[in-house]
């Protein structure tokens, strides 16, 4: 590696290029931006979970002050449904029902929040007041707003021509192998669990804005995405019907994803569409009581699991069974979450022979649900962590011990499981025991009984994760359904003056691309940080891209960099060949200088940029001029990071209340470029795993009704609710990818609810507590120990 | 149309808005002063907090009129006019305080008056009840802590420059 004075290559905490802008009030966020001639929308949303439309009046509102137009379904009979970017197979093999889900609501409504109609008007104000006054029609219909209900005989069907509600009922595993292996079982441990279901709730809201110029027939739309270019494929090509080169789609400042802003929603279409109708620009912002009801929820697992051990507490083979809550229609990757990405990471760090699980999806009258922050990865962790507890306390084995029985070793891999993956590299017992260390586990007791002496209940719990992202090969994700490539895009653009612009197809909101990405060029070509721009976030700048989700930047995009890079690097040894008069096989490049091997003869980077982009002396007939590259990066496979998570929580018995006393967090992310952001990235993760395992519970009512859709009824982890979260690493390399990185955006949410609620279930012991949903509310666990104290009393 | 006369970070304006406009919308839309978020639409979040005469206000709960005659100061008034930073704005930078950026204004302008309000200094635990009104979604607030803890040393003149974040 390349050494800068300053050292700001890999490996530095550099301090943020972008915070200057957002710590001065520069930011430019998609609501920040106004377009000349603008005019503001207002979605008009069902108030009903299911309903037939029986009739639409808009004349009142069309006659309201400064209203310039409303649209209705029937407005748009030409355009496409909003797609589904992942086909599931069942597993008879025929392909999942995939029902149509219009822009605005056609004939049905079948969520509360459902679009019904767009108001185009002058002010926001004068859109919202237009909105209220359509009157719509309904015919009610029965709801199915929970898995049971939409599975129960007789259901109300969402979509008429989706029987029993079933989007896909899919397996992966050898069912017969898996059977066998449950017969020679000393133990099974059967295990029923929720994954509660989660509104991600990033900080912005999400907004559209809609451009349209007649004289070219170009439209642009403005949006809250983390993939401008996944929205223009999927929105110009399956709904609008726009070729590339006639829409542009631009991602400016987005405040924070967590999936959420993956996914094309049906407002980008309405603004862009509405443009192109009425001759001037659209802009739609969410109110966050709209952000609760429209963007994509996560979670929302039922499951069951049966796990079969030998007398020595190895494991032998695990059954699951899960339904998977897909809401009212299929958002952009939400079949994927419960399949690819969640039923292949079942054998987890264990070497488990094998793994058969069954997932059925199913449609109900609520928010479509999609990938948050871990996106199936989660799930699968819970699932296993939670699961490989109740094991222990049903064998009497150590938790950390049934846990070293059953890891894959640090020798074994590539590790093929039985679930398609083939893990490439990691240490858990590395991992395990660093955080043991660090957490203090084997003075663990003696901090119980002093929390004991003061009244409180004091737990641990552990939880080691392994996890699947990078994502992801292309051939290998076109064989299992996806109807997209997961390669990446970057540009190297050198500057006559030797400065460096680099173009990426991913985005960054919040992960500090523009910081990271320099840090790669700075270490590479020896130009200085300062000296590096990264640009992000918008079509007609960036070549292509997939975007930013499942922790693919780096180990995606970083490495379409590197390409691109080597590409750079070999150009300009041609041309530093030349000016030397050597041969190219002895010029060296190191920290921005080009050497002839064995000689003091050498030439500045800035002299190479100058005369690649003026080149008077130059190889002209064998090397274009110029320094500019452009490099498509396609991963060999997943990467695995991996860790430990261990939690310590202190119950107040009285009030239920648990606080998380102590975090420790050890994850294998690979190799780190910037330990500042890395520990950022876990701590952040950490606290949404901690709010879904104790705070965060959506809920609907039997109605389809959100009966939490407001930060006064949703609880966000604030920060009296979390602890300092102590953040170390552990390295094994990525053995496939240039950069040696895994991913670092998802660990923390992975790896952390399992930690908490094995810690809660341990604080809870002496009340014979096997599980605790989440998340473990104060009122659930004040309930439980409450319950309990008659029988207590009277022992 | 009703008029507001207010002084948003030293400059007087004069501006006709809707009795219902807030005063979040009046900066936005109206002062184009966009550092200042909304991020939610029942003033839980705090992205949109500003200064009001001194005092850190949800800019979403007040009327324009309400902040009639008053002084106001926004994360855009906040450093100097030479460029440099006020302490609590360096001190989110160092200790890496920011992930989105969108909650920041509003965080950094709750944490100087939070500051501001206790002159004898805050602990872990006072500086987070503190931040009651704030969310961020990215943080988990650790270094949003750190950064309050550090910068208050600079604020209340028991240091004379920021503590580095430990690297």
């Amino acid at each position: 590696m390349n050494v800068v004075t300053p050292f700001e290559g890999i490996g530095a905490s550099v301090k943020r290029k972008e915070d200057l802008r957002f710590l001065s009030g520069r930011g430019q966020y998609t609501d920040d931006i106004n377009r000349p001639g603008q005019t503001y929308a207002a979605i008009l949303r069902s108030p009903h979970a299911h309903g037939r439309i029986t009739s639409i009046d808009t004349a009142a509102a069309a006659a309201m002050p400064g209203v310039v137009a409303i649209f209705t379904g029937a407005d748009m009979p030409d355009l496409g449904g909003i797609p589904c970017g992942w086909q599931i197979h069942n597993k008879d093999g025929t392909p999942m029902a995939e029902p149509m889900h219009p822009v605005l609501a056609v004939g049905k409504v079948r969520f509360v929040g459902d679009a019904v109609a767009a108001v185009i008007a002058e002010t926001r104000a004068q859109a919202k007041d237009a909105a209220e006054a359509i009157q719509v029609e309904y015919e009610v219909l029965p709801a199915v707003a929970t898995l049971e209900a939409a599975l129960a005989p007789g259901a109300s069907l969402v979509h008429d021509d989706v029987a029993g509600n079933i989007c896909y009922d899919w397996h992966i595993g050898d069912k017969a192998v898996n059977e066998a292996a449950f017969i020679k079982a000393a133990k099974v441990v059967e295990f029923d669990l929720v994954n509660n279901r989660l509104v991600p709730n990033a900080m912005e809201p999400r907004a559209a804005i809609g451009d349209y110029d007649p004289t070219t027939e170009d439209y642009t739309l403005y949006t809250t995405s983390q993939n401008p270019h996944v929205i223009r494929l999927l929105m110009g090509a399956f709904v609008l019907h726009l070729p590339e080169h006639k829409l542009r789609v631009v991602a400016p400042d987005v405040g924070g994803g967590f999936g959420s802003k993956i996914f094309h929603y049906a407002e980008e279409a309405i603004v862009t569409w509405a443009a192109g109708r009425v001759k001037r620009p659209v802009k739609w912002t969410a109110e966050r009581t709209e952000s609760f009801i429209t963007d994509a929820h996560g979670r929302d697992h039922v499951t069951k699991a049966r796990l079969a051990m030998d007398a020595d507490g190895k494991f032998l083979a695990l059954h699951v069974r899960t339904l998977a809550n897909m809401g009212a229609y299929l958002s952009t990757f939400a079949t994927s979450v419960p399949t690819y990405l969640y039923a292949t990471l079942l054998s987890g760090v264990y070497a488990t022979p094998t793994v058969y699980a069954e997932v059925k999806a199913v449609f109900t009258n609520t928010v479509p649900v999609d990938a948050y922050r871990g996106a199936g990865r989660p799930e699968a962790t819970f699932l296993l962590e939670r699961l490989v507890d109740v094991a222990a306390a049903e064998t009497g084995m150590d938790r950390v011990e049934i846990r070293r029985r059953n890891f894959i070793p640090a020798d074994a891999f590539p590790y093929q499981t039985p679930v398609a993956l083939q893990y490439d590299s990691g240490d858990y017992q590395a991992t395990l025991d660093q955080a043991l260390e660090a957490a203090g586990w084997a003075g663990f007791e003696a901090r119980r009984a002093e929390a004991k002496a003061r009244g409180r209940l004091r737990g641990i719990g552990i939880s080691t994760y392994v996890e699947a992202c990078g994502i992801a090969p292309s051939a290998v994700v076109g064989s299992l359904g996806a109807r997209a490539g997961l390669y990446e895009v970057g540009t190297i653009r050198v500057h006559p003056t030797g400065s460096v612009t680099v173009l990426t197809g991913t985005h960054s909101h919040g992960q500090g691309h523009e910081t990271t990405f320099a840090q790669l060029v700075t270490d590479r070509l020896g130009v200085p940080l300062a000296q590096v721009d990264v640009v992000h976030g918008d079509t007609a700048k960036i070549p292509f891209g997939m975007g930013t989700y499942g922790s693919r930047s780096l180990a995606v995009g970083g490495s379409a960099m590197v390409k691109a890079m080597d590409k750079i690097v070999a150009k300009a040894r041609r041309i530093a060949a030349h000016l030397m008069e050597a041969s190219v096989e002895d010029v060296e490049f190191d920290r921005g200088t080009f050497r002839v091997a064995g000689t003091d003869k050498t030439r500045s980077w800035a002299e190479i940029a100058l005369t690649a982009y003026v080149p008077h002396n130059y190889p002209i007939e064998e090397l274009e001029p110029g320094l500019d590259e452009t490099a498509f990066y396609d991963p060999k496979n997943f990467t695995y990071p991996g860790g430990c998570h261990i939690c310590e929580v202190e119950i107040e018995p009285e009030t239920g209340i648990t606080t998380v006393v102590n975090f420790t967090a050890v994850d294998d992310v690979g190799r780190v470029i910037n330990p500042m952001i890395v520990e950022g990235q876990v701590q952040g993760g950490v606290a949404q795993g901690i709010g879904q395992a104790l705070l965060e519970s959506c809920v609907y009512d039997s109605e389809g009704q959100l009966v939490s859709a407001s930060f006064m009824d949703y609880q966000m982890p604030r920060a009296n609710d979390l602890p300092m979260v102590s953040v170390a690493t552990h390295t094994t390399l990525c053995t496939h990818n240039p950069l040696g990185v895994k991913g670092c955006g998802e660990v923390g949410a992975i790896g952390s609810p399992p930690a908490v609620i094995n810690a809660v279930v341990d604080a809870l012991k002496e009340y014979g507590v096997r599980h605790i949903e989440m998340p473990a509310t104060a009122a659930k666990i004040w309930g439980i120990i409450n319950a309990s104290r008659p029988a207590m009393a009277a022992e | 149309m009703p008029q507001v006369t207010l002084t948003v970070n030293g400059k007087t304006s004069t501006v006709d808005v809707e009795g219902r406009t807030l005063l979040v919308e009046l900066l936005r839309e109206k002062l184009r002063l966009t550092g200042t978020h909304v991020g939610c639409d029942t003033s839980q979040c705090g992205a949109c907090v500003v200064h009001v005469d001194g005092e850190s206000v949800k800019a979403c709960t007040i009327l324009a009129l309400q902040a009639n005659g008053s002084q106001v100061t926004t994360i855009e008034g906040l450093a100097k006019p030479d460029g440099t930073l006020h302490p609590m704005q360096e001190a989110f930078r160092e200790y890496h305080a920011l992930q989105c950026g969108f909650c920041t204004p509003g965080m950094v302008m709750s944490a100087i008056d939070l500051v501001q309000k206790h002159p004898d200094g805050m602990s872990e635990k006072e500086i987070r009840e503190g931040l009651e009104g704030n969310l961020c979604r990215c943080t988990g607030y650790h270094n949003i802590v750190k950064a309050i803890a550090a910068a208050q040393d600079v604020m209340h003149g028991r240091a004379q420059t920021l503590a580095p974040a430990a690297e």
